[in-house]
């Protein structure tokens, strides 16, 4: 039976997310012929719409309050929940990002729905729309659904694949006017810091690399920082090397801290305790570097190499430099 | 100022998932509190010794659960909280946050803590929902929090990136990972945590209806990632393996 999906567009620093393409690619397997339509918030919709239609929006609704520029849950809430009355989705699918974990639960909460979050893969099975995701950090995995009314989802970065880009689509578009009653959004955002590493969001990344307590120092992190810079990837960390101030705890992957699942995740120096495992060993290929060939990283790795890191990965670096530019 | 935190009680993250007859089993499991929960429990505790009042820890689970609470008792907190879950058999976040929120509405409350997410289901919901149906705003994932008078002010940790927030009580925020280093509970704390007051309350006990009660959402299946195979340590000179690792990257696993 086809269904009308909304996709929740998730806009950072003035650009699409990645998750947002994925998110279409799981509305049109789920839609089943029902219409595709994206919500894009904030004075930059416009510039989304082109990206949108290609990869499956049949329409898109902007909202162009500028004072949905910068994110705060009370506008974005508003705002979705109006959008959610004039689409009557059957079904409303978010990344599971600062923007959609945040405003999604409270949608939920005000119109009494169930939510399935962080799903990595969705399907139709018997007229149900039945998510996969990991518990325990991935240790293990659940199959939801919901049990009737509508389906609201949250889907995990990077894992289902957005569709080839179809530069003959286009989507009616249409602008919603939304309105904020004063003193209804209650937080204030009175500045924001970029931290995050050169543009390339952990969560998001196709490459992270990654070092534990055999890093030994913050400057230890500089010959890491330049193979992920080689490979346009990102820099990550075990709890050991954030517990010891390596690093910024942005950077922890595991159970605690982050979860990510890139195409090539490089582990350097790290043992591989099992919370750690938890947050990376669904990436697609693993390569471990450590000196201690007994290191449990070895377990979970596709790849190993048993050396010094420091001796290591600049050679990587090199050598990835040499073959990247010979087939340019 | 009085206080509330929302906590659970979870596997230890250093535990292995062990499935029987398609459930996750508890046998032997070492339970702690949610570690995120954990740095909420600290961050209240710090926020009562500076500014007084009182600080009640929260929660929803079965018998052992708590144990949690008298873990937040030794560490500082004043009294404890503990719903039984029996009658919640088909629980999912819907319903949790309405239990919370059927035990707040009878509490009176400044801030609201708990930690962004639990590291067992990992859904990151409870939070903003029971924000929600208190009708009181919310700010996840905060790394720093300061109160003065009625002003609120939070750093929010926002994937990497820094937002400094200002708003006003009352509020629920949640915490992040580097919010603080929450504390061990001290043996005279984990004495006195015995004789700290712990109310238990059953679901009958609250105004709820029995809808409410029933989760949103179904699971159909619980299973184990398939196992994955150790791989290749390369052997042989060390620039001989790292030219390999590369050609192995680019043509066999085709990640570059």
């Amino acid at each position: 039976m086809s269904k009308n999906v909304l996709v929740l567009a998730d806009i950072r620093d003035g650009e699409l997310r990645n998750v947002t393409l994925e998110s279409l690619a799981a509305a049109t397997r789920v839609a089943d012929g029902g219409a595709v339509t994206a919500a894009v918030f904030g004075s930059k919709g416009k510039e989304t719409v082109e990206k949108l239609s290609h990869h499956g929006a049949d329409k898109v609704v902007l909202v162009p309050n500028p004072k949905l520029d910068q994110y705060t849950t009370d506008a974005y809430f508003q705002t979705f929940k109006q959008v959610i009355e004039k689409v009557s989705p059957e079904v409303i699918l978010t990344g599971h990002t600062a923007v959609g974990r945040d405003v999604s639960p409270r949608i939920a909460a005000r119109l009494g729905l169930g939510l399935v979050s962080d799903c990595t893969e969705v399907e139709r099975k018997e007229g149900k729309i039945v998510f996969t995701r990991p518990i325990y950090a991935g240790k293990a995995f659940v199959k939801k659904a919901v049990r009737e009314g509508t389906v609201f989802a949250t889907l995990r970065p990077n894992n289902i694949p957005a569709l080839e880009a179809d530069t003959s689509r286009s989507a009616v578009v249409e602008e919603l006017e939304v309105e904020f009653a004063e003193d209804s959004i209650r937080t204030l955002v009175k500045e924001v810091v970029r931290k995050a590493s050169e543009g390339v969001d952990l969560s998001e990344a196709r490459v992270v690399v990654s070092g534990g307590r055999g890093v030994k120092s913050a400057e230890g992190f500089q010959p890491l920082e330049e193979l992920a810079g080689v490979l346009g990837g990102a820099v990550g960390a075990s709890r050991g090397a954030c517990d010891a101030d390596y690093c910024d705890y942005s950077l922890q992957i595991g159970q605690t801290g982050k979860v990510v699942t890139p195409d090539l995740y490089i582990a350097c120096g790290i043992s591989g305790a099992i919370q750690h495992l938890a947050g990376m060993s669904n990436s697609k290929v693993i390569v471990a570097i450590n000196k201690d060939p007994e290191a449990n990283i070895f377990n979970v790795a596709d790849y190993g190499i048993v050396g010094d890191l420091f001796e290591v990965v600049p050679m990587l670096t090199e050598e990835f430099k040499k073959v990247l530019v010979e087939n340019k | 100022m009085n206080i509330l935190v929302c906590l659970k009680q979870t596997f230890d993250t250093e535990e292995r998932i062990v499935i029987e007859d398609g459930q996750i089993s508890e046998d032997g499991v070492e339970f702690v509190i949610n570690p995120y929960d954990e740095y909420a429990v600290e961050e209240a505790i710090r926020l009562r010794d500076e500014h007084g009042g009182e600080v009640t820890v929260i929660t929803v689970g079965p018998e052992r659960a708590e144990q949690a609470l008298r873990t937040a008792m030794a560490m500082g907190a004043d009294k404890g909280i503990i719903v039984d879950d029996e009658d919640l058999e088909n629980a999912d976040e819907y319903s949790i946050a309405k239990v919370l929120a059927a035990v707040i509405e009878d509490l009176d409350y400044d801030i609201i803590l708990g930690g962004y997410m639990a590291v067992d289901d990992g859904s990151a919901q409870v939070g903003p929902r029971l924000a929600e149906l208190l009708e009181i705003p919310h700010i996840s994932t905060i790394t720093k929090l300061t109160i003065d008078g009625e002003t609120v002010e939070v750093e929010k940790d926002v994937e990497g990136d820094v937002e400094y927030i200002q708003s006003k009580l009352p509020i629920l925020v949640t915490a992040q990972q580097g919010l603080n280093d929450p504390r061990y509970p001290s043996l005279p704390g984990i004495m006195k945590a015995k004789k700290k007051p712990l109310e238990r309350l059953d679901i009958d006990d609250l105004d709820l209806d029995e809808d409410e009660l029933e989760g949103k959402t179904e699971t159909l299946e619980v299973f184990l990632p398939p196992e994955k195979e150790a791989g290749r340590i390369l052997e042989g000179e060390l620039e001989d393996q790292v030219k390999e690792l590369v050609d192995l990257l680019r043509n066999e696993a085709k990640v570059i």
